[in-house]
């Protein structure tokens, strides 16, 4: 008898498996229906009707786009840093073996492997202790930290497939380091680079726990949606922003895909 | 050709700043690695360990019930408050939660794992990873968000139930002691719902990992040697997938542990660890408590993962 290859899958796992698929994407799904309904006051369903107007509502609202914006140059800004970061430590990591490479990978997966409220709490107390104010800069401190891992883990799989002999014989035809990086390494981990760099920009953009610890007052986005959640005001409003937020993390998402799919790792086991 | 020695063949200089930069550094590969890992070791080891290790120091400290100050002295008393009754409850209720939360997410992301992994091909393959990928990647926030119109009590769940005129379950449901409460949306079973929801997608790319690696000719072998599919299923891929259930386990139970967002919007008054750091930091002003809770969740997981490891779980990552 050949393998289960051939055959289809039984009925019963194949129910499971859809309706585990559903009840991922149903919730998502229900809000962009909502973005749309006239009710202001409550969750209702199925919605009285169904309107355009809290999207021009929500475009002319100030604090909408300045969470907007801090979120943006957060997120551009710890993905820089954490682009650099990341790739210093996967080309160490990858291309030459040294005492403690295993407790260097540790170090980078720790911010994301314990709890963010750790992280959160943890830079807040040492914010304190140093005396340094809120700004814009504490957030990207905070940030950058767990991003290097997305990075790190994009580059590291693509680091591996890249032969050291390009190096040498790019050394041996006269190249000197800077053109060997710019000529040769750069080209080969460009789009592990660029998935990597996305989903940081999306770790980034999405963050909250450790965001409210070292926010202080500002507001990015995901804060002005936590203050929602807790004290609804403008159900409307935050109907939209939800929709716009599964939108904006959705297409880097889909890019980072389609960048590393003909690749060996899997582009988001780290997150 | 004697007159060339391998010195000659290799000694040309690079001409140029650049050029002598990099002739140096191909040279003393040591110091080329010190300087590649010193910004990431320098920022993760100040930044992230630094504030990491004089938290888990205040810990060791008290606070002075009556002038509110934090008193820098050494003391174990912080952990002793850690064991009265009330924190120790709190203790418990969360890795009671996580352990259930990672149970199911087990049995639920089970099939799909299952499912891309044996019998999804091509195009349905790609489409599998990217319908894992897409809700493990959304807005955590707006995730939370859904469940909260979904839970509601105007929402589509009682709407549902009302059109299936099922409404009266739901209410039996709700009247049960601990699980129940005044709507779901203020009630374990609500936290739970949302918990697994957001957490299951880290278990599915694991397990999956797991299943692919299974070699098909060890099932041939197993119905081949007379066993039914149950057999094989129980003995031979089962203990298999194992490694990969631990390793999405690891995700699942450390984001619960850890959680103070879901519990806060959609839960009881009653706290999880996470709500406890927050509330012991920011209200109450006690960072050395605050401090104290946060050890819990790290010598948790720290047991955790050691387990883990023993079984393999790290090779499934």
């Amino acid at each position: 008898m050949r393998s289960d290859r051939s055959a289809s899958a039984p009925l019963a796992l194949k129910i499971a498996a859809a309706g585990g698929l559903l009840f991922l994407h149903l919730p998502i799904l229900l809000i962009f229906l909502y973005a749309f309904t006239t009710e202001e006051k409550s969750y209702q369903f199925p919605p009285p009707g169904l309107t355009l107007q809290w999207f021009a509502v929500t475009w002319n609202r100030p604090d909408v786009w300045q969470a907007l914006s801090l979120s943006v140059r957060v997120a551009s800004i710890a993905t820089a840093v954490a682009l650099l970061l990341g790739t210093l430590c996967a080309a160490a990591v990858s291309q030459t073996r040294f005492f403690g490479r295993e407790t260097i990978s540790l170090l980078v997966i720790l911010p994301i492997a314990l709890p963010g409220i750790i992280t959160g709490i943890a830079l807040r107390s040492a914010f304190s202790m140093a005396d340094i104010p809120f700004s814009i800069w504490t957030i990207v401190l905070g940030h950058a930290t767990f991003c290097v891992v997305v990075v790190y883990n994009n580059a590291v799989a693509r680091f591996r497939r890249v032969s050291g002999s390009l190096v040498e014989a790019s050394m041996d035809l006269g190249a000197n380091g800077f053109q060997t990086f710019r000529y040769v390494i750069l080209p080969n981990i460009s789009t592990a680079l660029l998935a990597g760099g996305m989903l940081a920009f999306a770790l980034s953009f999405d963050e909250v726990i450790v965001t409210t610890f070292t926010g202080g007052q500002q507001s990015t986005l995901p804060i002005w949606m936590l203050q929602e959640l807790i004290r609804p005001r403008q159900r409307p409003v935050t109907n939209v922003v939800a929709m716009v937020v599964v939108l904006v993390t959705f297409l880097p998402i889909l890019a980072a895909y389609y960048l590393t799919r003909d690749g060996d790792q899997i582009a988001g086991s780290g997150k | 050709m004697s007159a060339i020695t391998g010195e000659q063949a290799i000694s040309t200089q690079r001409s140029g700043l650049a050029g002598r930069i990099s002739d140096f550094f191909w040279k003393h590969p040591h110091v080329f690695l010190a300087v590649m890992l010193a910004p990431p070791l320098l920022w993760l080891g100040i930044i992230y360990l630094g504030s990491l290790l004089a938290l888990l120091l205040q810990s060791f400290f008290s606070i002075d019930d009556y002038s509110g100050l934090v008193n820098y002295e050494f003391t174990l008393a912080t952990y002793g408050q850690l064991l009265n009754e009330t924190n120790l409850d709190i203790i418990i209720r969360t890795v009671c939660m996580a352990a259930i939360v990672t149970l199911f997410s087990a049995l639920i992301a089970f099939p799909i794992a299952y499912y891309a992994a044996r019998y999804a091909r091509g195009k349905w393959k790609a489409l599998f990873y990217l319908g894992v990928m897409l809700p493990l990647w959304s807005s955590y926030l707006v995730k939370i968000y859904a469940w909260k119109l979904i839970l509601a009590k105007e929402g589509i769940l009682t709407w549902l139930l009302t059109k299936l005129n099922l409404l009266w379950l739901l209410d039996a449901w709700l009247s049960l002691p601990v699980i129940g409460g005044n709507s779901l949306s203020v009630s374990y079973t609500g936290t739970f719902i949302v918990f697994v929801y957001v957490w299951m997608p880290f278990m599915i790319l694991p397990i999956q990992a797991s299943l692919e690696r299974v070699p098909v000719n060890l099932i041939e072998a197993s119905s081949d040697l007379g066993s039914t599919p149950q057999q094989t299923f129980r003995h031979v891929l089962f203990p298999l997938a194992l490694p990969g259930i631990v390793a999405g386990s690891i995700f699942t139970f450390s984001l619960t542990l850890g959680d103070y967002i879901i519990p806060q919007i959609i839960g009881s008054s009653r706290l999880f660890i996470g709500q406890a750091v927050y509330a012991q930091q920011g209200t109450a002003g006690n960072i050395p408590l605050a401090a104290a809770f946060t050890v819990v969740p790290i010598v948790i997981m720290g047991l955790y993962l050691w387990a883990a490891r023993r079984m393999g779980a790290f090779d499934a990552l």
